[in-house]
Formats: structure tokens, sequence, C-alpha cells
């Protein structure tokens, strides 16, 4: 299979990526990792105009401590998230998500900017920015803008980023030391999830739970996490996982799987904390 | 546009299409078939090679991408004194049947073992995960993994 025709520029910088957009205004995508966007490509379900690599933008590729928040560069490989020293002791639901993405080749060349940024409803590090009441920074011609995980996205492969924004950093509140879990079911090893769960406890008590493959976007199973703020038993509350949410029904999974499996899996984790 | 890579050691300079993915690039422009198309989805792994060292599946990475860089193919393991470590391990505990998967095979756990020169069976299996064999059930494979380990690893 092979994209259709394309231009290809390789951006310098950021602003240099910032410009290509603006200058091609919708008829330009960004090619982090590619494996998100080069399989829609060669499936032609995307057929960009110009792609703006923005690959070897090596400063968008970092973990570090910001104040009581781990910032984590766009361009972070998944393979990084898997072994960096400082995401295991902040945010280990974020290398408990990525290590389980795919394969290692996978890995090696997927970005958490570009998984977030591609919005994939069953997108296994969606689950944990969303548990995590992650923050994501976009930059356009504007300036920066600070999107809140939870409004980020809008429904399947949509997001609130614009045509000329890009993704620059996701911003992490540190849950060291914080039970989580993160669970996911799929049909063969290296497959989607069909249904996956993101769970990080609150230091307050409670859990902030979320749900992929669960609907047209990632969310929160906030029936699940008032249930457990109430202090409702947590397999009674993982019995809860499902409401509120349109599961999707197709040749993977039947929404009454989906639901099935949602309830399974959040207890699960649930469990497991 | 004009692309430069260095394949096995060897400068190549070409004019190629944006759109021309590396395997092609390394196929039908190099004529280096080693590297094998199956699934052409990343999903089988045969068409794995090293990209700076790192194993990538080349059906999913753009030639453009790979320019200025360095990629090792099956056909850059050998050396003047014979197959590597792990194409011998695979020779001697039968870790192929048709052969189909094997380069992405031997990619794959030449990467897996420069990472981890003692892996456990379990971490062959986790790193071989992106890899798919019809013939031999995986025992084999795993099997020519732990022999390249004990007989000199990802040389």
């Amino acid at each position: 299979m092979i994209p259709a025709g394309f231009s290809y520029v390789r951006a310098g910088s950021v602003q240099e990526a910032l410009d290509e957009l603006a200058r091609h205004g919708g008829a330009a995508r960004l090619l982090a990792g590619g494996h998100s966007l080069l399989p829609a490509m060669k499936l032609r379900r995307a057929e960009p105009g110009v792609l703006v690599d923005i690959g070897r933008l090596g400063e968008l590729s970092y973990v570090r401590v910001d104040g009581d928040r781990i910032a984590v560069g766009a361009l972070t490989s998944h393979r990084t998230l898997e072994r960096d020293p400082l995401v295991a002791e902040h945010v280990p639901l974020l290398a408990a998500a990525a290590c389980r993405i795919g394969d290692p080749q996978v890995r090696n060349r997927g970005t958490i900017g570009g998984s977030l940024a591609h919005a994939d409803p069953a997108a296994d590090l969606a689950a944990a920015v969303l548990a995590l009441d992650g923050v994501l920074v976009a930059r356009g011609p504007s300036g920066v803008r600070e999107i809140p995980a939870r409004e980020f996205f809008t429904g399947p492969r949509r997001s609130a980023l614009a045509a000329d924004e890009m993704l620059t950093e996701i911003r992490l509140p540190a849950a060291g030391g914080l039970p989580y879990a993160f669970e996911k079911f799929s049909r063969r090893a290296l497959d989607w999830a069909v249904v996956g769960v993101a769970v990080q406890s609150r230091p307050g008590g409670g859990a902030a739970v979320a749900l992929i493959g669960m609907g047209p976007t990632p969310l929160r199973a906030t029936a699940v996490e008032e249930a457990l703020a109430a202090g409702t038993p947590a397999a009674e509350a993982a019995g809860l996982a499902s409401r509120g949410c349109e599961p999707p029904d197709n040749v993977v999974a039947s929404s009454a799987y989906r639901a099935h499996l949602a309830e399974v899996l959040v207890g699960r984790a649930l469990t497991a904390l | 546009m004009r692309v430069e890579i260095t394949v096995n050691g060897q400068p190549h300079s070409a004019e190629v299409e944006s759109r021309l993915l590396l395997a092609h690039f390394l196929r039908d422009v190099l004529s280096l078939t080693g590297t094998h198309v199956g699934c052409d989805t990343s999903s089988c792994g045969a068409c794995t090679v090293l990209l700076d060292g790192v194993a990538v599946k080349s059906c999913t990475v753009l030639a453009a991408q790979a320019d200025g860089c360095a990629v090792t193919t099956i056909e850059g393991l050998a050396g003047p004194d014979g197959l590597s470590p792990v194409q011998e391990g695979f020779r001697q505990c039968h870790g192929l049947q048709c052969g189909y998967c094997t380069p992405g095979m031997v990619m794959a756990a030449t990467a897996l073992l420069s990472e981890r020169p003692d892996p456990s069976e379990q971490e062959i299996r986790d790193g071989l995960k992106g890899n798919m064999c019809r013939c031999t059930g995986y025992q084999m494979i795993v099997e020519s993994v732990q022999w390249a380990a004990a007989n000199g690893g990802a040389r």
C-alpha cells in the first residue's frame, strides 16, 4: 500500500513547523513518529497535501520535573516513557500504559504527542493522561495555551487542536507513591485495546478512572469515580463502569460485550490498587 | 527529493518520491530484497530493520525520514567470519521453516540482544512481540535467540 502523493518538509524548529502549518492551512499534517498517520495514509484514510516532519526536533523529547508537575515533551517516544526514571518515580501510570502499546518497534517510533493528537478513542496513553488529569500544551500563531485532557478529545480522531497548532508538551500532576493500575483487553498481542482502563488513586482518597474503547473519545467513568468517593466498595463501583457510555458496536466487539469488558476490567484495576 | 542513507555501511544517494517507504527504498531502489514486506500494516514485523541501531518496521517509515541515517538490514549482519550469532542461532536451532518472517525476526532479536545481552525467556517473547511467524509456533525461535545470547549476542 502506497500513500497518496504529498510534499515533504522537514521542520528545523517548532517555529518552522508552525510557519508551515500556517502557510498550508488545513492541507498540512505534522509527522512525528508516523505510527498512526502513515498507516492511515497507506489506507488512504488520510491524504494530506503536505507532511511537515517534526521527528527531528530533539528539543521536544524530554521528561522533567516542573514544580509539582511532570513535563513530558510531545516527541518523547513510548519507549522512553517505559524506561524513564522520572516517569517511574512520579507518574508510573504513564509507563504502565506506554509499555502495553503495540510492540517494541512501534514503541521505538511512536510519540506521546503524536498519539494524543491522533485522538484515537482506543489509545492507551489517552487513558493514562486522562486519569492523571493531564494538561496538554498547544502552540500556535497566537501563542501557547493549555488544554485540560478532559476537554481535548472531541470525537473519533478529533481533538481541540486547531489546524495551525501543535502539541509541544504534556503536563501531569505528580502522583508518585499513589496506587495506580492499567488494564486492557486485546484480541491479539499487539492489537489496539477493545476496552482499556487506567486508574489513578487521588491523594485525598478516591480515584480517577479513564476508559478507552467505550465511546467516540477516551472518557472518564464518572459514575465509578463518584461511587468510590462516596465509599462504595470497589466491586460494586465497577458495576457502574459502562454507565453513560455509548460503546461502539462493530466487527471488533459488540457494544454489549464492551460494556461487560469495562465492568470486568475496572473491577480488576480497582482490585489491583 | 534526494535522500542520503547509509545502508550496511555503504552510503547511498537517490532521488525518490517523498511517499516512498523505507522498505521499498531498500528492496526496489537498492535491490536489497532480504527485507520482506508481509502485512504492510506495521503488524507482522517481517520488514524490521535497524535505523540508527533501533528496530523499526520499514513499511511504516518514509525513506525521507531515514535521510542522513544509518540502516542495517539482514544483508548487513554476516561478517567476513560468517553468520552473526543470531543468524547462526536460527540455523542451529531450526528457528525457521518457510523463512519469510526470518529477516525481521533476526533483526528484532539482534536489537533485543544489543539492549539485553542475557534476556529471560519472557523478555525474548516480549522483545519479539512485533514479529509474527506462521510456521514454527515460536518455541524454536525463542531457543534460537537463547543460543545466540550464549554464543556472542548481538554482534
